[in-house]
């Protein structure tokens, strides 16, 4: 997702770990992360993918005064799909989205995010295709390639997303 | 902890169980965390009613991400240069997820010694849910 300013902070870090179920300490603890290799807190490896959290447009989370396609009292308040929505937000390819599943998804480290990085990505359209699938119909993939860069223009990691939708509902 | 190359060798392994009996709260805090607010993650009456599917299932990326966490236990903190995976069955709560990296190749590129690593996490019908490969800095 394209952001242009994606505050690296050691709170969001602690947050992103607890909800992975990892407790190492160096995702929290400063002293003892300055004692290991890489010196100082760092992030978790898929931690970059939380840009969403800065993405103001994020299709995939409510915003005040705009209309949300999870439930109320009704199961949506929007008909069907918001992917047909034209209120000309941006839908994340790369990632899973209503109607879309992720398909794929590949990190390189230039280096390890930490605190204190400020962050800035920028969002390429990659491939797209088609699979047949028995299971599920026509697969329509479409791949994204986003550029994390820090404050000194720095690349730090390169993340390729591939998302895919389904002609039919996948239940295992 | 890091992985030098004197001490390991192609076909090693490591395996963890990464979460037991998934549950639906994880999957709540991981959007939390992670910004990703898709309904189909969280909201039982979307995703039966309108979505289609038999009730929530996980992220993706939650699976991925404690899948990593395995790597990172098994090759050191911040030793991946790169982590790549597809995602080939949900993850629904109450599963059980055992994931496992294996050494496929000791390399030296520009002077650096590497390991390839294979990482495959499957649910508790011996499923895969989640299929990559990683690439560590390792110590001589």
């Amino acid at each position: 997702m394209a952001v242009e300013d994606f505050a690296v902070e050691a709170s969001h870090i602690m947050m992103f770990a607890r909800s992975i179920g990892d407790d190492n300490q160096i995702y929290y603890d400063a002293s003892y992360a300055a004692g290991t290799e890489p010196g100082s807190i760092i992030a978790p490896p898929t931690f970059a993918q939380a840009s969403a959290q800065f993405d103001e447009d994020y299709f995939l989370r409510p915003k005040p005064g705009k209309t949300w396609f999870g439930s109320g009292k009704e199961a949506t308040g929007l008909q069907k799909k918001a992917k047909d929505d034209s209120d000309g937000e941006k839908k994340d390819g790369g990632g899973a989205a209503a109607g879309g599943l992720h398909a794929e998804q590949h990190f390189e480290y230039h280096r390890h995010l930490k605190p204190g990085d400020v962050l800035s990505a920028t969002v390429k359209q990659g491939e797209t295709w088609e699979k047949q699938s028995k299971r599920a119909g026509t697969l329509k993939f479409s791949e994204t390639i986003t550029e994390y860069r820090d404050q000194n223009g720095e690349l730090v990691v390169t993340a390729r997303g591939v998302g895919v939708t389904t002609e039919k509902v996948i239940e295992n | 902890m890091s992985l030098s190359a004197s001490s390991i060798k192609i076909g090693d392994t490591h395996t963890e169980v990464l979460v037991e009996d998934l549950k639906r709260t994880q999957i709540v805090q991981y959007a939390g965390a992670s910004g990703d607010y898709n309904p189909v993650h969280t909201d039982e009456k979307f995703v039966t009613e309108i979505a289609g599917y038999p009730t929530v299932f996980a992220h993706g990326m939650l699976t991925m991400g404690m899948t990593g966490r395995l790597l990172t236990n098994f090759v050191g903190d911040g030793r991946l240069t790169k982590y790549g995976v597809r995602f080939v069955n949900q993850v629904w709560p109450g599963d059980t997820l055992t994931a496992t990296a294996e050494i496929v190749d000791i390399r030296e590129e520009d002077g650096q010694r590497l390991a390839d690593l294979t990482v495959t996490t499957v649910n508790q019908d011996n499923t895969a849910v989640l299929t990559g490969n990683a690439t560590a800095r390792i110590d001589d």
